[in-house]
């Protein structure tokens, strides 16, 4: 009963997800797709705690809600009034876009259930893991985690500097 | 049926190709940049998902640092993205990624 009650949190979550994943692109209108990829990150996160990685699940939910879809519906309101009737977002190369949505689809599918039958390791990650990666990230992982706070740092500035309104005249550049 | 019951890196796995496929979809067919980045964020969100059901069931760590990384890269993306979108838009009037044709004001 435990695991049936498992089994269905887990479809619950698949669902959210790859419904709203699907609003998210054949909706037409972009401020539905913005908030539509609110639910599709929020299932992610979901899914994120069932494959035990529960520090990855709240930095999907700090970084990608917090961040980064603030980010997107502040690019939607920039660039369109938020009452425009134009919100909708035209579609071009709609037939080779869904040939290749449902061959690509298939193909993965095929490949993943029919070629080979996954052998999971004996030890699998079980409860919190948010001790091993304070370890792994300050013994084997602490250059690229510099190096991605370094870069981190350089992309914020280079976006601050392209987004700026007014620009001083950069004819010299 | 009995297959569908114990969940298993294949579930994951199906989710995950879900959101690339989707998200390819809307990289190559919409015009509008904000929903070509927000295909980018699937895409990014299927990596992701695939990276933490293999380390779950390989027992190692890997992955899970790796799709830290990931959100890292993703964030910085978004912000790089649409700096350049909100440009695009001050210059062309527009963010329809088939009407910007030309690479000088």
């Amino acid at each position: 009963m435990n695991n049936l009650t498992y089994t269905v949190i887990f479809y619950l979550f698949a669902a959210i997800t790859v419904f709203s994943a699907a609003f998210v692109v054949f909706s037409r209108n972009v401020i539905y797709s913005a908030f539509s990829l609110l639910f599709t990150f929020f299932g992610v996160a979901a899914l994120y705690v069932f494959l035990s990685a529960d520090f990855i699940a709240v930095t999907q939910v700090v970084v990608y809600v917090g961040g980064i879809l603030v980010l997107l519906l502040f690019g939607v309101m920039f660039t369109k009034g938020i009452m425009n009737t134009e919100l909708k977002s035209d579609v071009l190369h709609i037939v080779p876009g869904t040939l290749i949505l449902a061959a690509m689809l298939s193909a993965l599918l095929y490949t993943f259930y029919t070629t080979h039958t996954w052998k999971p390791s004996v030890i699998q990650l079980q409860g919190s893991i948010v001790e091993r990666i304070g370890y792994e990230t300050m013994s084997h992982y602490v250059l690229p985690f510099e190096m991605v706070s370094i870069l981190l740092l350089a992309a914020l500035i280079g976006a601050a500097f392209l987004a700026r309104f007014d620009k001083p005249d950069n004819n010299n550049l | 049926m009995e297959h569908l019951i114990p969940i298993g890196l294949n579930h994951y796995l199906t989710i995950s190709a879900f959101l690339f496929v989707f998200g390819l979809f809307a990289v190559m067919t919409r015009k509008n940049a904000i929903v070509v980045l927000m295909g980018v964020e699937l895409i990014l969100n299927a990596a992701n998902i695939n990276f933490l059901a293999f380390s779950k069931y390989n027992g190692g760590i890997g992955g899970v640092m790796f799709s830290l990384f990931v959100i890292v890269i993703a964030a910085a993306e978004a912000a790089i993205a649409l700096a350049i979108v909100i440009n695009i838009f001050k210059i062309f009037k527009s963010v329809d990624v088939s009407s910007i044709d030309t690479m000088k004001e």
